[in-house]
């Protein structure tokens, strides 16, 4: 058996341990909103959060997963409200097929987390994910978008909290 | 007026927009005689064909008695944004918000099924009044029966926000449909006049938004049964080869193996899960016999201006070489193509009783109904396909044989079968984009004046031997019809030019790839008509424009694409801070579209900073996603342009992942991208492919201008 949270959820899987994570994540646990593009970590397509970092899940073997806390887009944004990148994308329409679009949400949010407020060049050297939509001018505005709603939101925590 | 039952198979074909279409008009012996097959040619640069299949409302349009309104939608949604398209025609008639609509795949067992494919950029130009005349129909087929439920007279009745009302009495669609069975369908009224549409021209988020920003599970990948088990198909590594001699006997026993299928033309492992599925498969043993050595030499010495079947495409005036004046020529090369789509093919197929359920991604639900039952021996009637939302498609969900494959896997086990190619069987068994060879003759007078100008031009199969055409087609058009696409010349200005179209066969699979021909040919003609340009020292829009000379409504709305992607761009000659501009335009399906990118030198790399584009696709339905697929279609042009391409050794087609196979990324993609739509036809035109046209030869020819070196291979590469 190995343990480990996922979306805050603790789950307990009975796999060989060199399964990768994707599959055990989609096909064990049903949550499909990770994807399959490369099965080699070349695309993206299967990122997901592993204690807050990007991590691509098709080369990830379940086992080094033992103990930890994983997020999948399904657990991105909070039980009523999306996260901010995932409503800077509604804002921006950014997906068309959208079959890769949850791997660059996860790792858009896993470098907000490092990176608040990236540049371009900070964008360019940190989504390197494959879109074969083409859709990266739009999802450029939208992680610049996120990062401002991201800002805003600590703002507002910041007043509640000298409110309080 | 006909008696139409709800739920009954019996329906009212609506014939004028239905029937064979293109196989109808290709079926006469006439088109033997050269010049009207060049005109099917020309048709295909501008023509829109009918819809392909049935146009019933009942069929179509489904209202439930608590308010939903469901339209089943015979097209798939491949991120080309079709559904919100398809929805907003729909809710302008039925007087309803968008959001109201809600669009569903239709299941082949429904009847609604497309006869030809969603392809071609065709889904909303040919459903644009069908799908129009089909909701005002089931508008009308309410407001009667709300009229009798009332019982007040169907034409005091207004409609507004799905509610009829009159003489304060009010009803909802919901309750006139409620207990219906029969319904009297009436002749289509009159459509909404333009200047009245309140859903149509509007810019609203796609319907599928929300679901493809929480990860909804909606893809044919994420679909399952219960008690599913999943394959691993062995699929060919190398071209031209046949596999024999399999020993399945190590495989069958590995970790969570259920079953190892061998028969002649179909080994998979069946296991418990993906992982053992795959781990299993690897362990299956064959031989290889080659018929012969592939290189990709040999590749590019098959596709070669000369070599095969010769078809002339287009022919004005004399051939350039019966000219008298300088001979310019040129040649132009693009390579072997792959999708790369993003979710694999496959299929989850669950065969039971004698029938098969198929969810899967496909572009083609109908053939692959009809493949299926063909291939399982079994009535069509047994086969359901349920289409899924497309991680994709690209033109890389046109052929059956992954349906096929998952339904046989079923019955062999008597279990729900889920069966996708992994990454590497996808690069080793797409079906590329051909490669193609171009060469452009031009003969110039000694005052600079462009006497003539000829495109040759070499490709593999796109249509041919494609099952939506059949077989007397390729006999009687003898050039591919996907391959020409943008192949010939559009200046009609000019005394005398021609279209030459050669073909050969490869000895792998090649079929559609967004635009097909589109992006190389533009790519060979508007590098050449740029290079005339500089030859003889004119700016190359006014060059354009003044061999636009005609007043074909086409010509003129090329020309306005021109000219005001010139003027929005603010297109000049000159390098200014390291930059150059690079100017080309295309028509294809009768849109018009014209680029200018901006590009500079950055550590000895192309790098495209900007991309003006102006497109008319006459009335924009949804003006937010035709700019998407105008943004989408450059940076996938950039992507099959700068750096894309297979290569082909011993047999084997390489490379076989992302990154190897090098793609435009993040970083690669414009910062900038202006989009001007130019609304200049009083119908929906087409728009998922014309915008790929035009980006290939824009940056070329920019490069031409930084560099001083004309770049005459695709992909573009400084050194």
């Amino acid at each position: 058996m190995i343990s480990f949270k996922v979306n805050n959820e603790l789950k307990s899987v009975d796999v060989d341990g060199n399964t990768p994570l994707l599959w055990v994540i989609r096909d064990v646990l049903d949550l499909k909103g990770t994807k399959f593009g490369c099965g080699k970590a070349a695309c993206g397509a299967c990122t997901l959060h592993v204690d807050g970092e990007a991590v691509r899940s098709c080369s990830y073997p379940v086992k080094n997963a033992e103990g930890k806390e994983i997020t999948t887009i399904e657990g991105l944004g909070g039980e009523a409200e999306l996260h901010p990148v995932q409503l800077a994308w509604k804002e921006h329409i950014v997906p068309q097929c959208g079959y890769c679009q949850p791997g660059f949400m996860m790792a858009t949010a896993a470098m907000l987390n490092k990176i608040p407020q990236p540049t371009d060049e900070d964008i360019n050297n940190n989504i390197i994910n494959v879109c074969r939509c083409g859709t990266y001018y739009r999802m450029r505005k939208a992680i610049h978008r996120a990062a401002e709603i991201g800002a805003e939101n600590v703002n507002i925590k910041m007043e509640d909290n000298g409110k309080g | 007026m006909a008696k139409d039952k709800k739920k009954g198979l019996k329906r009212r074909k609506f014939l004028k927009y239905s029937g064979a279409g293109l196989a109808l008009m290709l079926g006469g012996t006439w088109l033997a005689r050269n010049p009207i097959r060049r005109n099917i040619f020309k048709s295909g640069e501008v023509t829109i064909g009918p819809y392909i299949g049935d146009t019933s409302p009942l069929l179509w349009l489904e209202i439930s008695p608590k308010n939903d309104i469901f339209l089943h939608s015979s097209k798939v949604e491949m991120g080309q944004g079709t559904f919100t398209g398809l929805a907003q025609l729909v809710a302008e008639e039925l007087e309803v918000a968008l959001d109201k609509i809600k669009v569903v795949h239709a299941q082949t067992k429904s009847g609604n099924m497309d006869g030809f494919a969603t392809g071609g950029s065709m889904s909303i130009p040919t459903l644009w009044k069908p799908l129009r005349e089909m909701a005002a129909i089931m508008r009308e087929m309410m407001r009667t029966k709300a009229a009798e439920k009332l019982g007040v007279k169907a034409t005091s009745l207004n409609l507004n926000q799905g509610v009829f009302s009159a003489n304060g009495k009010s009803m909802t669609f919901g309750e006139a449909v409620d207990g219906v069975s029969e319904w009297d369908i009436p002749d289509a009224p009159a459509l909404k006049p333009r200047s009245e549409f309140k859903v149509i021209g509007k810019a609203l988020p796609r319907i599928d938004l929300h679901d493809k920003v929480i990860g909804a599970p909606i893809f044919g990948m994420d679909a399952s049964y219960p008690d599913m088990l999943y394959a691993s198909v062995v699929r060919p590594q190398l071209v031209d080869a046949q596999m024999s001699n399999f020993d399945i006997s190590e495989a069958e026993k590995m970790p969570g193996v259920v079953k190892v299928v061998a028969e002649n033309d179909l080994v998979a492992v069946v296991a418990k899960s993906q992982t053992e599925a795959d781990n299993a498969r690897q362990k299956i043993k064959y031989d290889y016999t080659t018929n012969r050595d592939w290189n990709l030499s040999d590749v590019v010495e098959t596709i070669k201006v000369g070599n095969g079947a010769k078809t002339v495409i287009q022919k004005e005036g004399k051939a350039v070489d019966d000219l008298d004046g300088e001979l310019i020529s040129m040649e132009f090369r693009s390579p072997i193509g792959a999708h790369a789509q993003m979710e694999p093919n496959g299929a989850v197929a669950n065969f039971h009783d004698g029938q098969v359920d198929i969810k899967v991604s496909t572009q083609v639900p109908k053939f692959t109904r009809n493949a299926v039952a063909k291939a399982l021996g079994i009535s069509k009637s047994k086969v359901n396909i349920i289409p899924t939302y497309l991680g994709g498609g690209f033109g890389r969900r046109l052929h059956t044989p992954n349906a096929i494959q998952a339904a046989r896997l079923s019955r062999a086990v008597g279990k729900p079968v889920k069966s996708f190619l992994d990454r590497q069987q996808e690069f080793q068994n797409d079906t590329f984009r051909p490669p193609s060879h171009h060469v452009m003759k031009a003969k110039i007078s000694d005052s600079g004046e462009i006497l003539g100008v000829e495109h040759h031009l070499a490709g593999g199969d796109t249509l041919f031997n494609y099952p939506i055409l059949p077989s007397i087609a390729n006999a009687a058009i003898r050039a591919d019809i996907g391959s020409i696409r943008g192949g010939s010349i559009m200046y009609d200005g000019l005394p005398n030019y021609r279209a030459i179209y050669y073909h050969s066969d490869l000895p792998f699979a090649t079929s559609f790839w967004r635009s097909l021909g589109l992006l190389a040919n533009t790519f060979a003609i508007e590098s050449f008509i740029d290079e005339l340009a500089l030859k003889t020292k004119q700016n190359p829009v006014e060059l354009r424009l003044k061999n636009l000379t005609s007043e074909d409504p086409h010509k003129i709305r090329i020309s306005n694409v021109i000219k005001s992607a010139a003027e929005k761009s603010g297109y000049t000659d000159e390098v200014r801070d390291g930059r150059a501009m690079g100017f080309a335009a295309s028509i294809d399906a009768g849109t018009p579209c014209a680029q200018v990118v901006e590009v500079s030198i950055v550590d000895e790399e192309i790098k495209v900073h900007k991309v003006t584009a102006v497109m008319d696709c006459g009335i924009a339905v949804n003006p937010d996603q035709v700019r998407a697929q105008v943004e989408g279609c450059i940076c996938m042009g950039i992507s099959a342009s700068l750096y894309e391409q297979m290569n082909l050794k011993n047999n084997k087609l390489f490379p076989i992942i992302y990154g190897p196979y090098q793609m435009a990324l993040m970083r690669d993609a414009p910062k900038e991208i202006d989009v001007h739509l130019i609304e200049g036809a009083d119908f929906a035109g087409p728009v998922g492919e014309p915008p790929l046209g035009p980006i290939g030869a824009a940056i070329g020819n920019a490069v031409r201008r930084l560099t001083g070196k004309r770049l005459t291979e695709l992909p573009m590469a400084l050194s």
